[in-house]
């Protein structure tokens, strides 16, 4: 395989890890907002809810963003480099979050006593929002070439992940978030019986749908005049592949409207999935524009090559042991869940 | 960084231990359907959903800091040492996958099937632990590319991970995880029994840790033996702070304990054995160990802390070996297990102890091979970022750690049972 092959091989790898992290783990992240925001008579059951759907699968959903970031400083160094460099408080500020999230959702379960529960909880929901956000924000650095610059000043350490755009691409990934977690909840919570609940999860549903809704109609024009080069790939190359994004977005609004929570949910998932195709398809060769491409940035084919085969042996272990964990806990018994 | 590692690694070594411990309590229960096993199963189950979950996070912190904090390092070893990471990566996802299955799988999976679980858990906790300590040892060994005017080239990816110091370093490090847990657990149930909590299954859970962690115990002296040796031929200057000599001699003595001067160029107060330090790093009573004088200033590391975390390390290393003697001579003379309380309670401290020794091997290794980050090739001060406010993020991060593991270790107790207030399984502790 001649070098160029391998580089875009294993780029292609790494963007698929990105859609299944947004997709899963992004689903847990919007699962801490609505703990967050449990409200009315079921706030309690809306809480256990999220938790019997997060519980046996949010740390394997969580590895994939382990799996990107090793894959990427294996694989695009200069990228990695240029990335810390460039974004060292809001990956900083991640991290913080991730902390956050993970721990106190592990020790609220084990917490006994209301008051320590409940800290617990805040520091779940607010972790499970600063996180999204944030890495949205970064995706919006990175796509307006701005993450590029190592930041040596203070104004350099905020400027890239505060634009206007990237502060709207962090809103809309949080809406995202919470609005795939509403959905897939929609599914569990009926499918476990409980239509009240699911009745619950497609009103947050529809307000989280109708949030990204409007975050897009503002991201569009703004990426049209901050980032011109993202802006003519996501109008010209990606352009099919924006519109399928609001096709299917459209179509989870009305089948949530209408009750079909699955077709939502293969919908919203899809949406999800035609966003960040948009994205890599508008910013190719560019790894992180406007300087480093995909081949600039590559390690040597040696180092490519073995990666690949590592993914290739790494996937025939990972896949069937992700098969049986999804099979166990939201295949074969929903109603337990 | 150093703290994040510092924390990472207590709940690594527990991720890597513990699933044997549960494989072998939960293998005897469905043998011989004692409540007891089952009982230590379904808790230590509990506490591993805790400390797993600290340990992923810890984790994945890490490697965001191998890039935020040291951008010049990766920039260069990424090519050359990012694939165990990758590799590494891949283990802990079939881990984290099993962990959900074997913690939220209890009531729907059949016995045999989540027993089963516990074996993918060891062997992914083995590799993970296996891949990311190759990254370390090449670090101490770099190989597998060349330098061309500056420049990488010639990667060979395998012959980085299989470079000269990882079968040493990597079999020391993942028998300290066994051991570390081994004896954690133990101390936890002799504590119990020492507050009066007896029982069957905390003198079971007592018998369990010890078994692992005495196990262990020898293996790692041996293993810690020839990793010294492995020093002593590849990182002399290391050897030198580890051991506190600043002169270069034959028939150089072992100094145990003292205190590294470094304005009179000797080691102060240390307990000398003549021509031991020669005997045991090269098997010759008169072979000559190079001093800290004999390299370039600026160019070795400070002896002070390396010298100090190598004698805990070892000391605290045969204090665990005579532990597991005196407990076993104990358990064969009596025919059940031992409840002194002096024996209890120095158990107690070596669930501590293991820790200690842990992140003192670590700082061995790591000061140990200053001012180098890749040892001969890099520079640490080469490779640190140049971003602000860095002391920031330093003690911002250190609260949060203390923060975090201070939570976890109140949970833990009151899981453990060893607090008044964890009365929510009360029922449990007497079967």
């Amino acid at each position: 395989m001649s070098a160029a092959v391998l580089d875009y091989s294993v780029a292609a790898i790494l963007w698929v890890a990105i859609v299944v992290y947004a997709v899963l783990a992004g689903a847990d992240f919007g699962g801490g907002v609505w703990d967050l925001f449990a409200r009315g008579p079921r706030a309690q059951q809306q809480r256990a809810a999220v938790s019997r759907a997060m519980g046996p699968v949010w740390e394997a959903n969580h590895v994939w963003l382990i799996f990107l970031i090793t894959g990427l400083f294996t694989a695009f160094p200069a990228g990695f480099k240029a990335l810390s460099l460039g974004l060292f408080v809001p990956f900083s500020l991640v991290l913080a979050g991730i902390i956050l999230r993970g721990a106190a959702f592990a020790f609220r379960a084990h917490a006994s006593g209301g008051r320590a529960r409940q800290r617990f909880g805040l520091a779940f929901g607010v972790g499970s929002i600063i996180t999204p956000f944030l890495l949205g924000a970064c995706v919006g650095a990175v796509a307006t070439g701005q993450a590029i610059q190592p930041a040596q000043t203070t104004e350099q350490l905020l400027l890239p992940w505060t634009t206007p755009f990237s502060l709207v691409c962090g809103a809309l990934a949080l809406a995202i978030c919470a609005g795939l977690a509403a959905v897939y909840l929609t599914v569990e919570t009926r499918s476990s019986g409980l239509p009240e609940l699911a009745e619950d999860f497609r009103v947050r549903a529809l307000a989280a749908g109708a949030a990204t809704l409007v975050l897009a109609a503002v991201a569009l024009p703004l990426a049209s005049s901050t980032a011109p080069a993202l802006w003519r790939g996501l109008i010209g190359r990606a352009a099919p592949v924006t519109a399928l994004a609001a096709v299917l977005a459209v179509f989870a609004a009305l089948s949530m409207l209408r009750r079909r929570f699955r077709a939502a949910r293969a919908a919203a998932a899809g949406q999800v999935v035609c966003i960040l195709l948009a994205w890599a398809l508008a910013q190719v060769p560019q790894l992180v524009p406007p300087a480093l491409t995909i081949e600039g940035s590559a390690s040597p084919p040696e180092v490519m090559a073995s990666l690949l085969v590592t993914y290739g042996v790494g996937a025939a272990v990972l896949l069937p042991s992700l098969g049986l964990l999804f099979y166990v806990f939201k295949g074969r018994n929903p109603a337990v869940l | 960084m150093g703290v994040s590692l510092g924390f990472h690694i207590v709940f690594a070594s527990i991720g890597v231990g513990l699933p044997l411990l549960l494989l072998i309590v939960e293998g005897l229960w469905l043998r011989n359907r004692d409540p007891d096993w089952k009982l230590l199963a379904r808790r230590w189950s509990k506490a591993f959903g805790i400390l797993f979950a600290v340990g992923a996070v810890s984790g994945t912190v890490l490697s965001f800091e191998l890039g935020l904090l040291w951008p010049g390092f990766m920039g260069y070893a990424g090519g050359i040492i990012g694939l165990p990471f990758s590799m590494e990566g891949f283990a802990f996802f079939v881990e984290a996958i099993f962990v959900g299955l074997y913690l939220y799988g209890w009531e729907l999976l059949s016995p045999l099937a989540h027993w089963l679980c516990t074996i993918p858990l060891v062997i992914s906790g083995a590799a993970s632990a296996w891949f990311v300590v190759t990254a370390n040892a090449w670090m101490n060994s770099p190989t597998g590319f060349r330098l061309d005017h500056g420049r990488v080239t010639d990667v060979h990816p395998l012959e980085a991970i299989f470079n000269p110091g990882t079968p040493i370093e990597t079999t020391h490090v993942m028998i300290s995880a066994y051991l570390v847990t081994g004896f954690a657990v133990a101390a936890i149930y002799a504590v119990g029994i020492l507050r009066r909590r007896g029982g069957t299954v905390y003198r079971k859970g007592l018998l369990v840790g010890m078994l692992l962690g005495s196990i262990c115990a020898p293996l790692q002296v041996i293993t810690g033996d020839m990793n010294a040796r492995w020093v002593a031929d590849h990182q002399p200057a290391k050897l030198a702070a580890m051991e506190g000599q600043f002169r270069t001699e034959s028939g150089a003595p072992l100094r145990i304990g003292g205190w590294p001067n470094l304005a009179s160029r000797n080691t102060d107060f240390a307990i000398e054995i003549p021509a031991g330090l020669s005997f045991l790093a090269y098997g010759n009573f008169n072979a000559v160990v190079k001093g800290l004088d004999s390299f370039n200033p600026g160019s070795t590391p400070d002896p002070r802390p390396v010298h100090l975390a190598f004698d805990v390390m070892v000391g605290i290393g045969f204090l665990l070996l005579g532990l597991a003697a005196w407990f076993f001579w104990l358990l064969w003379r009596r025919r059940r297990v031992p409840e002194w309380p002096l024996l209890l309670r120095a158990t107690a401290a070596a669930g501590v102890l293991g820790f200690v020794a842990v992140e003192a091997g670590w700082m061995v290794t790591e000061i140990g091979r200053q001012p180098w980050i890749i040892y001969g090739v890099v520079r640490t001060a080469a490779a640190i970022t140049p971003a602000p406010g860095l002391l920031w993020s330093f003690w911002i991060s250190t609260a949060i750690y203390v923060a975090l593991g201070t939570t976890c270790a109140a949970l833990l107790l009151r899981l453990a049972g060893a607090t008044r207030s964890g009365l929510a399984e009360a029922p449990e502790t007497e079967p």
